[in-house]
């Protein structure tokens, strides 16, 4: 199908940008890869969508003194080829190389697909396990919100209506973790049925930090708060498997065509337990 | 409203006339006569829409024409070079790594992007590659065995003295 009409103008300053995030009738497009399909499909029907993608100000990745900044309009493909953020944290990488295709990767963004906020997509279990901040910026003025309180439902997240996602600081993992990302995707759209990011880091043989992020799931994306538990366990076979089945506990699991609850409730446990145990076998 | 989209295709400078809200592939489709990008499917996951966008292989059904403006675009019409064809298009041919055709420009401007960043990839880096490119008729053998004849191809043209491809 061929979008509904509309006007297309380019910010060219981040004022700009702020100014069309706060106006009714606007959309921000950046990549435009989940926007455009919502053109298309005339499930957006914006009066004026206004280009962010090409602003310097929302572009790289670099580091800071809390840990690694990613600005929102980073393309995934920019985030697979930084060798900084290779270094600090591995896992975006290793899942962002899962995120689409190469052609979508090209061009979609990173603040873009969080925005968006797909109960479905990956990157929201990693910023929810690296307690990742997210910057909101409107012409009111800057704030910043945990990852952990950003996600509200399928495709709402907690940015006013007149608020930009305009950075991700990715705070340096602790001392000697490791990380994963383990998903079982819906074969025919790549999207997860459930996705799983973990934080492990252990000291003398016992877990010193746990953090997971789940996607796919329920229809948040959400922060299992039970894996700190682990904190002070061995990190063994039995322990990790019951600390998966602990992560799932009491879950509102989402049920389609694609996978029964008590479907995804299994395959979230497998994918905990196996990314919490790669996790563990990196760190160190 | 239609818009004045300044745009480099093919390596030429042009302007087209397109609303904001028409679509890349329509407007090298319909505009500019570029009929050799084809539309395949409505949900951005065929790939047969694939163009180079300042080198980097884009789906074209999901860029908006205005978001061209001041890019360079690279289309299957621009591989071949005095009637010679692009050593990626010669090896789907020399491998059979099509039957119908309707899917080939999108795996050939897909494989041209990746031999540039990885000139001998593996074949599960080629399958990793492609995954954004739907192929109905070949079962996929021959188009890897394709992308991995034009990598050794292009390699090979990357000897000094040999002539450089273009694309």
């Amino acid at each position: 199908m061929i979008p509904a009409a509309f006007e297309y103008t380019r910010a060219r300053s981040l004022a700009d940008a702020l100014k069309a995030a706060g106006t009714r009738g606007t959309k921000v497009i950046a990549g435009g890869q989940s926007l455009v399909p919502l053109l298309r499909f005339r499930l957006a029907q914006p009066s004026v969508v206004v280009d962010i993608g090409h602003l310097p100000q929302l572009q790289g990745i670099k580091r800071a003194k809390q840990g690694t900044v990613i600005g929102a309009a980073t393309t995934y493909r920019d985030l697979l080829d930084s060798k900084l953020l290779h270094n600090t944290h591995p896992i975006i990488a290793e899942t962002t190389a899962g995120i689409g295709d190469r052609q979508v990767r090209n061009r979609g963004t990173i603040g873009g697909g969080l925005a968006h906020a797909d109960p479905a997509s990956d990157m929201p279990a990693v910023v929810l396990a690296l307690d990742a901040v997210l910057t909101l910026q409107s012409r009111r003025g800057k704030r910043s919100v945990p990852a952990r309180k950003f996600f509200k439902g399928p495709f709402a997240t907690a940015m006013k209506k007149d608020e930009l996602l305009t950075e991700i600081l990715l705070p340096f993992l602790p001392q000697g973790a490791g990380t994963a990302y383990e998903s079982f995707e819906q074969a025919a759209s790549g999207y997860a049925l459930v996705g799983v990011a973990a934080v492990v880091a252990v000291s003398g043989g016992a877990v010193t930090h746990a953090a997971v992020g789940i996607t796919g799931l329920a229809d948040t994306p959400f922060f299992a708060a039970s894996a700190a538990k682990l904190i002070g366990r061995t990190p063994n076979k039995e322990i990790l498997r019951a600390a998966a089945a602990a992560a799932v506990e009491g879950v509102s699991a989402n049920e389609d065509i694609h996978a029964s609850a008590e479907y995804r409730l299994h395959l979230a446990r497998v994918a905990v337990r196996k990314a919490l145990t790669t996790a563990a076998g990196r760190a160190g | 409203m239609t818009q004045t989209i300044t745009l480099n295709v093919n390596g030429q400078a042009l302007k087209a006339q397109a609303e904001p809200r028409t679509l890349l592939v329509h407007m090298l489709r319909d505009e500019l006569n570029l009929t050799g990008t084809q539309v395949g499917c409505d949900t951005s996951q065929c790939g047969a829409c694939t163009v180079l966008l300042d080198g980097r292989a884009v789906k074209s059904c999901s860029v908006l024409a205005v978001q061209a403006e001041g890019h360079k675009i690279t289309t299957i019409e621009g591989l071949a070079r005095d009637g010679t064809l692009h050593p990626v298009q010669q090896a789907f041919w020399e491998k059979h790594g099509l039957q119908c055709g309707f899917c080939t420009p999108g795996f050939v401007m897909t494989t041209v992007e990746l031999l540039r960043d990885n000139p001998d990839p593996t074949e599960d880096e080629i399958r990793h590659a492609l995954e954004g490119n739907v192929c109905r008729c070949t079962g996929y053998q021959n188009i890897v065995a394709a992308v991995r004849s034009a990598a050794s191809a292009l390699r090979g043209s990357r000897r000094p003295g040999a002539a450089v491809s273009g694309g």
